[in-house]
């Protein structure tokens, strides 16, 4: 199934747009015309609301990772951020947010500098697949954010990443 | 003989504690004769033992107890027990017998008293003596509000160190750092400050923001630290006896490890360009930014020479993590570090002969010094995971913190110059980035 073959179950999803996320219909200028168009048919997986900030996480995906102490993207991450692009060209005409991650094996001020690194080639990537410069919004947090906990491998693998947010704020 | 507090001192103390002085003043004078121990010959010195006799009056209780505190994790001098000696001092203000002392090895004797006057206010004094000669060493009275009862015993402690080792004092200090709370994942994050042992913690912000690595100026009651607020993330002043706060200077990205120089007048720090961070100053009086480095590379955590000659700092232009130095101006930097690894967050001993670093090898972090040009480089402590050391402002003292990993407590710890002893500092939860501010009365 192509990941960006069209979402249906549209008018349910408006009626739950309305009734519980406002806030996030209003921030995807892209769904109305899109909802007009009338297409079908299941748009991956789970419940989000197509052109939401949650279909662009759960759906296209929303995060990059990173090698140990590395900046360059990987084929996996290339890939990611190509699907990132479509969405973004198709769904969202806002600004949108990338913060750099880093794990905990680092000192702190130097992951703040490695995570503006992975958010800034993060963004220079997408700029290159059309997405202008002047939308995206970089930000580093370094090693203050991790997503998971852990003492190992598993945990760091995770938290080494650029996250792409739609609208802002904080992942 | 010198008092123990210098005319300069004096006046110091005097006006940074506006309304509530101690007025220290010296106890006569005393006839023994000095002797000092060099601690820069190496660790291999004997810690000199001090019997610290139970202070007279009401307040005498707490004062011991503080300065028994500050000589326990002091590496330098060593408290005698206090139950192997059964003689109390008697008299404070009169020599005591010296055979008891000299039975447990004891090589000076403190004897004092700490009470409360009529007016409220609190007099303390004590009299360190020379247990070979019987003579009495240095003396000084302070008179000073109650709540002021720990700085006198600091001051006291203080007094006596200089004394004994013929080095600064450390122990009327404070530290300020990051108190953390919550989950790893959004972990709430506090500016706090406390006094050097741990005592009197009190909160500078109220963790709405993200804010992390304070560091003192090595002349005032300010800091500098960096907070994720709104805009983009950035390097703030703060006046802590005020709260008073304003963002340092306004660059068009993020700025980040912010240090002062030597007299305080100016902020060092990184500012993140693209993918590369480069080397900035900002003057506090004039606003004036300056540019010292041009790099596409990570250069960050600078720390300046105590003469502001020169700048270590750590770059990955060679590749990876390792320690450079410059001149204070910028321009060409020379790589000091070349031992197996990975070194950054270089911090320049306020006594200029190390440079304090957190050093990468085999999943470890390690917290070691180097002289300036890079010889002579010990490694403290080591394991998972230390990082940011700070010194003390007579450089013989620092202090780290040990984060476990895994989303577990990170604590404060502090050791000495030669790595010889290593003690927890008590924080009320966990707790990272410490920074030891100046002398207090200097």
């Amino acid at each position: 199934m192509s990941l960006y073959h069209y979402a249906g179950h549209l008018k349910f999803a408006a009626l739950l747009c309305a009734a519980l996320t406002i806030g996030a219909c209003a921030k995807t200028p892209g769904e109305e015309g899109l909802a007009g168009m009338g297409a079908g048919g299941g748009y991956g997986h789970g419940s989000a609301v197509p052109g939401s900030p949650e279909d662009f996480a759960q759906n296209v995906g929303d995060r990059v990772f990173f090698e140990s102490d590395q900046t360059d993207l990987t084929s996996k991450g290339q890939a990611t951020l190509d699907n990132q692009a479509r969405w973004l060209q198709q769904y969202n005409r806002g600004s949108i947010t990338v913060e750099g991650h880093a794990d905990e094996r680092g000192t702190r001020e130097y992951n703040f500098a490695l995570g503006a690194r992975r958010a800034e080639s993060t963004k220079e990537y997408l700029v290159a697949r059309g997405i202008p410069a002047s939308r995206i919004r970089t930000i580093s947090y370094g090693k203050e954010r991790p997503v998971a906990t852990c003492n190992d491998i598993s945990c760091w693998s995770q938290n080494r990443r650029a996250v792409t947010v739609i609208g802002g704020g904080q992942s | 003989m010198t008092p123990s507090l210098s005319r300069r001192q004096l006046a110091g103390l005097l006006a940074s504690l506006g309304s509530v002085p101690i007025i220290g003043t010296p106890l006569f004078s005393a006839f023994a004769q000095e002797r000092s121990l060099d601690v820069r010959t190496g660790g291999s010195f004997k810690p000199i033992p001090i019997a610290v006799t139970q202070f007279a009056g009401d307040g005498g209780a707490q004062v011991t107890s503080i300065i028994t505190n500050n000589f326990k994790r002091s590496v330098f001098i060593t408290p005698v027990d206090r139950a192997s000696f059964s003689q109390e001092a008697g008299n404070p203000d009169q020599a005591p017998m010296m055979d008891a002392f000299r039975a447990v090895n004891a090589q000076y004797v403190v004897t004092g008293r700490s009470s409360r006057g009529g007016d409220g206010r609190v007099q303390t004094a004590f009299r360190l003596w020379d247990v070979s000669t019987g003579a009495q060493v240095t003396g000084q009275q302070y008179a000073t509000d109650a709540n002021n009862l720990r700085r006198v015993a600091h001051l006291v402690s203080d007094a006596v160190f200089s004394k004994v080792t013929g080095e600064k004092g450390f122990f009327d200090t404070r530290v300020v750092f990051i108190d953390e709370s919550g989950p790893a994942e959004h972990r709430r994050k506090r500016l706090a400050i406390m006094d050097q042992d741990g005592a009197g913690v009190r909160y500078l912000t109220r963790g709405d923001d993200l804010v992390v690595t304070p560091r003192f100026s090595p002349t005032s009651q300010d800091i500098t630290y960096m907070a994720f607020g709104n805009a983009n993330p950035k390097v703030l002043f703060m006046n802590i006896e005020t709260g008073q706060k304003e963002a340092v200077g306004n660059f068009p990205g993020m700025t980040f490890a912010p240090r002062f120089a030597p007299e305080g007048e100016k902020i060092i720090m990184s500012l993140s360009e693209g993918s590369s961070s480069n080397l900035y100053t900002m003057d506090l009086q004039s606003k004036a930014t300056t540019r010292l480095t041009d790099t596409q590379a990570i250069d960050t955590s600078p720390s300046y020479a105590p003469d502001g000659s020169r700048i270590a700092f750590e770059s990955d232009r060679g590749g990876t993590q390792q320690i450079y130095v410059m001149g204070a101006g910028g321009g060409s930097a020379q790589r000091i570090s070349f031992g197996d690894g990975r070194y950054s967050t270089p911090v320049w001993s306020p006594k200029g002969d190390y440079i304090a670093f957190t050093k990468q090898s085999k999943g470890g972090f390690g917290i070691g010094v180097m002289k300036p040009d890079g010889s002579g480089e010990r490694l403290l402590t080591e394991g998972f995971h230390n990082e940011g050391p700070t010194w003390a402002p007579n450089g013989l003292f620092l202090m780290f913190f040990r984060d476990p990993g895994g989303g577990g407590a990170s604590r404060i710890f502090m050791t000495d110059v030669f790595g010889r002893a290593e003690f927890a500092v008590p924080t009320p939860t966990s707790a990272s980035d410490p920074a030891w501010s100046p002398l207090l009365s200097a």
